[in-house]
């Protein structure tokens, strides 16, 4: 599903945030991607929703070389990808519903469908009670889960997580990496960036580690190369 | 899931949900204006002002060249002839002159007649019978056509007479009426001049409130490119806020250009009364205010889109 080959990423500025970085998360896996911070994981995240490109190497997603695709074709590629966020950039202008409903708005889903797969987004968080509800009322770990209804909503092939649970206590934390280990049941890939080391050794799915953007240890080589271990 | 009856498709045809939502932000950007009405209201002032200006003086001056159009109508070309000239040729001078086709209408005054009048208007009666000739010659008075685009062929058309051969002067009554014609042109052009600055001024002021209003909603604008919405789709609510600006300005500018004709009606009416004439104002027709609206709603997508060039890009998600 994502394939990174020898990937680098140097900021304006000179930084080198991403050093000779492979890996492949075969379709339909879940991977954590841990580190401490600053080391690139939010980077990682970046390159593979088109926000940032690298500087070297190449993206294989879902058979795609996202070198090979221009700033006009970006939304179709980010149509198949969700994004959930430690901050969940959540609208606080307009209901629960409306900030679910968005990717399916901007796709042109019909009325009908839009409500039944909002709600059944929102009954998979556990949040079906809030949909008339303004964000800002809600707690953190619900608004979190209403940033991940959104980006679930529209059923994307993959689903990238960026400290999915960092403001969260252990508790709610691990209630959030349970709820994607169930999307990942039903198929989707899933790669979730997180320095909560603890909750991931419970967890038990493979994992890459960055330490000062190269990569530490790798639980995902890429088939055929040596890997990078340092 | 059991197999029942078939379900209709998921998503609307491409078609479909692009005319879906051009309406909905038509209609959603109307509602966003609304909830903020002051400062709606605010900047559709400014631009109706910036906009009545060059229309209440394009109408100033649509009314000033009607007026004198009146005033062509007598314009006259008096033909002094030659002394020893006798009524017959005078009559056949008349008569051919009539055939032009750039003269309305020719008409004669006879030198007795002419004298007679004379001694009517100015008093000298007694005087003027000592005099044991007639001192005045025949006139031909010519009215000509008037090419209200042409001024200048009644200018000709004096020289042409003054050539011929009986005709001793050939006098323009109303030089003046060239000389309005210039002014008008002149004042025609200054019109067009404002009139451009001031759609300038208005596209600045649209393209500067979009541009706020793109940094008001950045966070949605960010949301909407990270979960795959095109430029187009996050662009159209802005183009069509523009166009409501546009809109609403040129329908505020109309309203400010009707009270103001109100407000000049009476005292216009009084001056022509002065003259012995009546005279009305003409307003907007509805061909003008179409034009109106139209140029305002041009003005108001063109000053969103210069915004939403420069400034749409700027938002990236990070
Ligand atoms: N837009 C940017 N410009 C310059 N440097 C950046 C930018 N984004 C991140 N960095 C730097 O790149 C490094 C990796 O950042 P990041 O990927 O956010 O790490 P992590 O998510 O693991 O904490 C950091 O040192 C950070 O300062
Ligand atoms: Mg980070």
């Amino acid at each position: 599903m994502i394939r990174f080959d020898n990937i680098s990423k140097r900021y304006p500025g000179g930084f080198e945030a991403l050093s000779r970085v492979s890996f492949h998360l075969p379709r339909g896996k879940l991977a954590y991607l841990t580190g401490h911070s600053g080391a690139g994981k939010s980077t990682l995240l970046k390159l593979i929703a088109l926000i940032e490109r690298p500087s070297r190497g190449q993206i294989i997603l879902d058979g795609v070389n996202l070198n090979n695709i221009r700033n006009k074709r970006i939304p179709q590629i980010r149509r198949n990808i969700g994004i959930i966020f430690q901050n969940h950039h959540l609208l606080y202008d307009r209901p629960v519903f409306d900030n679910v409903a968005m990717p399916l708005v901007i796709q042109g889903y019909r009325h009908r469908e839009t409500r039944k797969r909002v709600r059944a987004a929102l009954d998979q968080v556990g949040l079906l009670n809030k949909e008339k509800v303004d964000p800002i009322t809600l707690s953190g770990g619900e608004q979190q889960r209403v940033g991940i209804a959104r980006a679930i909503v529209h059923k994307p092939a993959l689903l990238l997580a960026d400290e999915p649970t960092g403001n969260l206590d252990p508790e709610l934390s691990r209630e959030i990496m349970e709820l994607f280990a169930r999307f990942n049941l039903f198929g989707t890939t899933v790669l979730i960036a997180s320095h909560d080391l603890d909750l991931i050794k419970q967890m038990k799915f493979p994992t890459i580690s960055l330490n000062k953007g190269m990569i530490e240890s790798n639980d995902l080589l890429v088939p055929g190369s040596l890997g990078q271990a340092v | 899931m059991p197999k029942k009856q078939r379900k209709g498709p998921e998503k609307n045809s491409k078609l479909v949900s692009y005319l879906t939502h051009h309406l909905q932000m038509l209609i959603a950007s109307l509602g966003y204006l609304s909830r903020q009405p002051v400062s709606t209201f605010m900047t559709s002032a400014v631009i109706a002002i910036a906009l009545a200006l060059p229309a209440g003086l394009y109408i100033a001056l649509d009314n000033a060249s009607q007026l004198s159009a009146d005033w062509d109508g007598t314009t006259l070309i008096s033909l002094f002839l030659k002394d020893d000239v006798n009524i017959k040729t005078v009559e056949k001078l008349a008569a051919r002159l009539g055939q032009s086709k750039e003269i309305e209408k020719v008409s004669i005054i006879n030198r007795d007649q002419g004298l007679k009048q004379f001694q009517k208007i100015s008093g000298f009666g007694d005087a003027i019978e000592l005099l044991d000739e007639n001192p005045l010659p025949h006139v031909i008075t010519v009215q000509p056509v008037v090419d209200q685009q042409s001024p200048d062929k009644v200018v000709h058309l004096v020289k042409t007479l003054q050539n011929e051969k009986l005709v001793e002067l050939a006098q323009l009554d109303m030089l003046w009426v060239k000389r309005l014609y210039t002014l008008l042109d002149v004042a025609q052009r200054g019109v067009w001049i404002i009139g451009s600055l001031l759609a300038l001024a208005v596209l600045l002021i649209i393209g500067n409130t979009i541009r706020l209003d793109i940094q008001n909603r950045r966070e949605v604008i960010e949301v909407s490119k990270l979960i795959g919405a095109s430029d187009a789709f996050i662009r159209r609510p802005f183009l069509y806020t523009g166009m409501w600006y546009g809109i609403s300005g040129g329908l505020i500018a109309w309203l400010l250009i009707a009270v103001s004709l109100g407000i000049m009606d009476e005292p216009v009416q009084k001056l022509a009364a002065l003259y012995h004439s009546s005279y009305e104002l003409s307003g907007l027709n509805s061909n003008d205010i179409a034009t109106l609206i139209a140029i305002s709603c041009i003005l108001g997508l063109g000053g969103s889109w210069l915004a939403v060039g420069r400034h749409l890009s700027e938002i990236e998600p990070s």
